[in-house]
């Protein structure tokens, strides 16, 4: 095998982002209009490289992927040991907004899964002049805890390990082993409490479900996507989203809940059409 | 069902070596019918069938026999295809001291799913 780039370039982002100075790590490839893609919670943005490695995606969008503060290569704030981390619905949708505005990026389309897919529900309901279009991966209104989430984060427990063993039955049973394992290995790579710290936005805080009526799509299209082996989101979860906006979803068959990492080729047959009626707005 | 999870686990060399920390009994209940599975350093070395009138176990994992027969089919049909999944939906309790399940996760997830294997045959 002769030696190869990827043409995927990394750089590190330095900005004041919710009063604090950060150093974020951001990926991107392409040319054109720029898709922000947000992670997964207790992963980061290397879920989408098999989008950045795909020219059918990048001809058109400016793929770009951040690590979200405390994620993959993003450092945490500083004074990170004296505190614990966690998302709030607050916090989630500024970082967004600033990200995007530190960036440049002049009303790009946000695509996020799970957490992801939930804070663009968010964005829809509180920013949507601020995107062209936002696609929703995995997105649930609201997510109930079906496990006691103190698990995740103890030293009696390896953290990697029960992170990565929480989400495994979320990849599609037939997913391929590389693109189901590689999906693991950024769970087992996660910073201890970070997975936690994410899911009680998931799970408590960005609890959607009494504002879902009021997401307009003629201010901002959405688009919902959902692999129908996803029991967190599960399909029923984004159909009642789709019901009570308008919003086009579609239930991805042979997929779980990280269609961008578990199968990426897969996924992208099914990102496609969006892309191309984002293309035509 | 039950009986074929120590040939199919103990045959499998990466499984153990992912559970040779793993030192512990535990119970699955399908519907009132019990086993005790006793698990020395990864490798399954003995099943128990009930019924018991003392039994002493770490964790049990109780669902009902339809729940554990779709489960263990060689593609389970959607919401049956994990522990968790089920769990969720309410149709299996794990309860106990669950501490050596979660943290083995990856690993007694793949031994309670190891009768799918015979299932496949």
């Amino acid at each position: 095998m002769s030696p190869r780039f990827e043409p995927i370039t990394g750089r590190y982002l330095h900005l004041q982002l919710l009063g604090k100075p950060h150093r974020l790590y951001v990926e991107e490839a392409g040319q054109g209009i720029p898709l922000l893609c947000l992670h997964t919670a207790g992963s980061d943005g290397r879920q989408f490289r098999g989008l950045m490695n795909d020219a059918r995606v990048t001809s058109a969008f400016r793929v770009i992927a951040f690590d979200m503060p405390w994620h993959g290569k993003s450092s945490p704030p500083a004074g990170w040991q004296n505190e614990e981390y966690q998302l709030t619905s607050r916090d989630y949708v500024r970082m967004i907004v600033e990200v995007a505005d530190a960036l440049g990026l002049d009303r790009p389309v946000a695509m996020g899964c799970s957490i992801g897919g939930r804070i663009v529900l968010h964005l829809a309901h509180e920013r949507p002049e601020r995107f062209r279009a936002l696609i929703g991966l995995e997105s649930a209104a609201h997510t109930e805890p079906y496990y006691d989430l103190s698990w995740l984060n103890r030293p009696d427990v390896h953290g990697g390990m029960v992170c990565a063993g929480v989400v495994s039955g979320l990849v599609a049973p037939t997913a391929p082993d590389d693109g189901r394992w590689e999906t693991l290995w950024h769970y087992m790579q996660s910073g201890p409490g970070v997975f936690k710290g994410d899911l009680h936005f998931y799970m408590i805080d960005g609890d959607i479900r009494h504002r879902v009526d009021d997401i307009d799509i003629k201010k901002c299209p959405l688009f919902l996507l959902t692999g129908e082996y996803d029991y967190s989101c599960t399909a029923e979860a984004t159909l009642d989203i789709a019901k009570r906006t308008g919003a086009p979803a579609t239930i991805m068959k042979g997929l779980g809940h990280f269609p961008m990492s578990e199968d990426p080729p897969k996924f992208v047959e099914y990102l496609l059409p969006v892309l191309e009626k984002i293309r035509a707005l | 069902m039950i009986e074929t999870i120590a040939s199919h686990v103990n045959a499998d060399a990466k499984l153990v070596r992912r559970g040779r920390f793993v030192d512990t009994t535990f119970m699955i209940a399908i519907d009132e019918t019990y086993y005790l599975l006793r698990i020395q350093e990864g490798r399954v070395t003995k099943v128990t069938p009930g019924p018991f009138i003392t039994p002493d176990f770490s964790f049990a994992l109780r669902a009902s026999r339809g729940v554990w027969e779709k489960f263990w089919q060689p593609l389970p049909p959607l919401g049956f295809t994990d522990i968790f999944a089920l769990v969720k939906q309410k149709l299996m309790r794990v309860e106990g001291d669950i501490h050596p399940f979660m943290a083995n996760l990856l690993y007694f997830k793949d031994v309670l799913a190891a009768p799918r294997k015979e299932a496949a045959l």
